[in-house]
């Protein structure tokens, strides 16, 4: 059965349906669109977006290193993310004192990451589906085994976040105050990058390394420019991810061309269309 | 001598009844020293409860350390310190603070009265779920202390407005209640009146002197410049060449005290209107009332 899209929106959806790789695909779309949608809002709140970044280049060394020693590369994604997050913690602790550009700390730490996939890649030629599923996801060969590990990740990065989500609002918009209050701003920041790694991780293995930064950004994003209350904001980012990854991956199905591109060009389209709105908006008043 | 008295009212003392409770600060031949450095030595001093104290000093004279020396984020290293009648750490609770030079850039996207909230309950782990009557209950009174208190600075037409987008005189009002949501027993504002502008100075001091007095709050309020703050104060903490004195503004801004002070021949000037000019500190150029000197 080939797909083909009909004008009755009802049957195409049950023709979506009854393959369990779009059922999968569907399941696991959605527990990473909810999970990058709130992790997301948190980093984006944060101003993280570059450490972020670069623990979604942390992908490319750890699959290629998986592969090299023969572990799956769910693993490898995992281990090379936490490793990384665990090294940005340790700088930001340094720059505190030391004065030093974090920025820069990060920035060496995507490089050495980057290197050390090149050479992972390089010594073992037959990575996984080629680099090409690495940088852009593999949306459509999820496994059940693959759904039931994201939900129990996005179980504890989420259920981490809800224990840790006011001191570090808190330390995140006041850090001062926060830390005389008491609040362990330092503990706040590694545990945060920790969640971050884990939803990083998770996120990546759908939609590849590159396409992370879809979901993990342009909801938030988009759900700040529209309003700043902290749980209508989250609900909002958890909306329009939700929403851009179902309709990449139905319309994905219908179509030639991958479903990267489309939940890429739902995601910046949403927020362009609402930064010009809020322009307008604004121009109104 | 006499002209300075006029220019200083009497103020109403303080709603709390003084004598039962204990001294908001208490310092006995203090001192700090930083990274081996001495900051201030042999500073004693008493802070009743619902007292207006201004912090006054050249840069780098340690007033923002005597802050943190109270709320218990910078240790002694000589001589004692209690705050409310305990250790400062176990205090903290009962302090307000709002720290030095915080102002929040365009894009923070985080209300006004979200800050509020904060700080209210912002040290809390884990998320609010309201399912038992009393969390109800207590959730509803944390919901109306929060708008006690933004009525209170006057912040209701901009509270619920993103903080990036308030200016400097709503933030600073907003960053007032936050310090006060707790009922604090002390408040500790670091330079609240850098970076406004004359008429939101005098609106921010008027604001601190009423809720000093309407809600028996000790406040130390560190400035820069003792002229937008005549007539609110209560008392003066000068710090200079690691010493401080203590007194009323005519007692400590003169020229006898200052110089005193600092050991060297240091003028106090009255300008026509009532303000205070202060020449010749040793430290010039960042004698008092140059605020980026």
């Amino acid at each position: 059965m080939t797909p083909s899209l009909s004008l009755d929106p009802v049957s195409d959806v049950r023709q979506l349906l009854t393959f369990p790789f779009m059922v999968n695909a569907l399941q696991a779309g959605t527990i990473v669109a909810v999970l990058a949608a709130v992790v997301g809002w948190y980093m984006v709140l944060r101003r993280q977006s570059f450490a972020g970044h670069t623990l979604s280049v942390m992908a490319f060394p750890g699959a290629t290193g998986a592969a090299l020693v023969g572990l799956p590369s769910a693993i490898g994604y995992y281990l090379a993310c936490t490793i990384a997050a665990l090294a940005m913690g340790r700088t930001s602790r340094l720059s505190q004192y030391g004065g030093s550009d974090q920025t820069a700390a990060i920035g060496t730490i995507q490089t050495v990451g980057l290197a050390a996939g090149f050479l992972f890649l390089s010594l073992n030629q037959a990575v996984l589906g080629g680099p090409e599923t690495l940088l852009f996801g593999t949306f459509l060969g999820v496994t059940r085994g693959q759904v039931l590990a994201l939900l129990i990740v996005a179980a504890v990065a989420l259920g981490a976040l809800a224990l840790l989500a006011r001191p570090l609002t808190f330390a995140t918009v006041d850090r001062e105050v926060a830390r005389a209050r008491g609040v362990p701003v330092g503990l706040l920041d590694a545990g945060f990058l920790l969640i971050l790694a884990l939803a990083i991780a998770a996120t990546s293995q759908i939609t590849g390394a590159l396409l992370v930064f879809a979901l993990l950004v342009a909801p938030p994003a988009s759900a700040q420019l529209v309003t700043s209350a902290p749980l209508a904001g989250l609900a909002l980012s958890v909306g329009f991810a939700v929403a851009i990854v179902w309709l990449g991956l139905g319309i994905a199905y219908f179509s030639i061309y991958p479903v990267g591109f489309y939940i890429t060009t739902f995601a910046f389209g949403l927020y362009v269309l609402l930064r010009a709105g809020r322009w307008a908006w604004s121009r109104r008043r | 001598m006499s002209g300075v008295r006029r220019a200083m009212p009497e103020v109403a003392p303080a709603a709390r009844q003084p004598g039962c409770a204990p001294p908001a600060v208490q310092l006995s031949r203090a001192g700090v020293a930083l990274g081996g450095k001495r900051v201030f030595a042999d500073v004693s001093l008493s802070i009743e409860a619902g007292e207006f104290l201004a912090v006054l000093g050249p840069n780098g004279a340690g007033k923002s350390t005597l802050m943190k020396a109270i709320l218990g984020l910078v240790a002694l290293s000589e001589g004692s310190l209690t705050v409310l009648g305990r250790q400062p750490e176990q205090a903290r609770a009962q302090i307000g603070y709002l720290p030095q030079r915080r102002s929040f850039d365009h894009a923070t996207r985080v209300r006004g009265v979200d800050l509020v909230r904060l700080g209210l309950d912002g040290a809390r782990w884990g998320i609010p779920v309201a399912i038992s009557r009393r969390a109800r209950q207590r959730r509803r009174a944390e919901r109306r202390r929060v708008q006690e208190v933004i009525e209170m600075v006057g912040a209701e037409r901009y509270a619920d407005r993103a903080i990036g987008e308030c200016s400097g005189g709503e933030q600073q009002r907003l960053l007032i209640g936050q310090a006060l949501v707790r009922h604090p027993e002390l408040l500790i504002l670091d330079e609240p009146l850098d970076s406004l502008d004359l008429p939101n100075q005098a609106s921010v001091t008027a604001l601190v002197r009423q809720i000093c007095s309407a809600e028996g709050v000790a406040v130390l309020l560190v400035a820069h410049d003792v002229n937008p703050l005549l007539g609110y104060l209560d008392r003066v903490i000068y710090l200079g060449r690691g010493r401080a004195l203590a007194g009323s503004v005519h007692e400590v801004i003169t020229t006898t005290g200052l110089s005193a002070l600092y050991g060297a021949p240091v003028e106090v000037l009255r300008t026509g209107d009532g303000r205070l000019v202060v020449v010749g500190t040793p430290e010039a150029p960042h004698h008092h009332g140059d605020r980026h000197g």
